[in-house]
């Protein structure tokens, strides 16, 4: 089984990098970008093919490893294969 | 006083802390390596700055995860006193052992200069060797300072009294004109809730002699001396 965990800045918290990417579009004529917020995204490749059980060992792992919950969220997908 | 200082890959201000720990206590502190799981009978435990783990995912989030951080952990849970400088700081915060986290610096800049700071209180025993309300002058040099915690996580360390030092200008005042990374109220280190945890993003060990144009890092160190001794 694959996740997918996408980790972005809790909403309220300064992101430079988004904000420097979002000068960066607008001065090459994208101006129709409201705000942009940078994350990470990972790709997990599970041994384990039972989705709740996935979905709980990739909330510990993104808890206590993967993003830092003061600043941070995140989002886990599963796929079979 | 006996000192350890625990080495990561990727440390790189090690030998500043320990140069600056021999000098003041006059005994060489242990060196321990991040893969270690026990640790020597200590006074204090020092995390040096540098980029552990290449600050892979977050700064400081894998070197929090090495073998050694439990016994830390444990020992400071006990009281022993613990330091975090720089990248030691990171390591504190993403271990969980003080509260916060240190961000990119606002404006993304790697920043490398001498900065003033407020000493908050002085009953610590990483402080007692400074007057109330002293400015002192050390250097910073770092890229992800900007310290960040949520406003009830502000509110409890602000009137717990565990802001351990401030930005300030050469004489004292707050002013965000001064404030080298965004760090929040002008945050530059914390304490714990019980004082004996401290992490701080400037470097005192690298103020400890007139030879490096200013000394006022020595107290840092001739404190913990002094009550650890």
């Amino acid at each position: 089984m694959k996740a997918r965990v996408h980790i972005t800045l809790k909403s309220g918290v300064l992101d430079p990098q988004g904000k420097a990417v979002h000068n960066a579009l607008t001065s090459l004529g994208f101006d129709g970008v409201d705000d942009v917020r940078q994350g990470k995204y990972l790709e997990l490749d599970l041994v384990e093919s039972d989705a709740e059980q996935a979905r709980a060992a990739v909330e510990a792992m993104c808890t206590r490893l993967l993003a830092n919950t003061v600043i941070e969220d995140y989002q886990i997908e599963l796929e079979d294969g | 006083m006996k000192a350890a200082v625990v080495i990561f890959p990727g440390s790189n201000r090690d030998v500043d802390v320990i140069d600056a720990l021999t000098a003041v206590s006059g005994k060489e502190p242990l060196l321990i390596w991040h893969r270690n799981t026990e640790l020597p009978k200590a006074d204090l435990i020092v995390l040096p700055g540098g980029f552990s783990y290449g600050d892979y995912l977050r700064s400081g989030a894998m070197a929090a995860r090495s073998p050694i951080l439990k016994e830390v952990t444990v020992r400071a849970q006990a009281g022993v006193a613990v330091l975090g400088i720089c990248n030691g700081f990171q390591i504190l915060t993403e271990a969980g052992l003080l509260p916060g986290v240190l961000m990119a610096n606002r404006d993304l800049k790697f920043v490398c200069r001498n900065i003033h700071l407020k000493v908050e209180r002085t009953d610590t025993v990483f402080t007692e060797r400074y007057a109330e309300g002293q400015v002192i002058r050390v250097p910073v040099a770092h890229h992800d300072g900007n310290y960040f915690s949520d406003s009830e996580t502000l509110t409890r360390i602000e009137g717990e009294g565990q802001v351990a030092f401030r930005y300030c200008t050469p004489e004292g005042h707050l002013d965000d004109s001064v404030n080298p990374n965004g760090s929040i109220n002008g945050i530059a280190g914390v304490y714990n809730e019980n004082r004996n945890v401290l992490g701080l993003m400037p470097h005192p060990e690298d103020h400890i002699d007139e030879s490096q144009s200013c000394a006022d890092g020595r107290p840092l160190f001739e404190s913990l001396v002094e009550s650890l001794a």
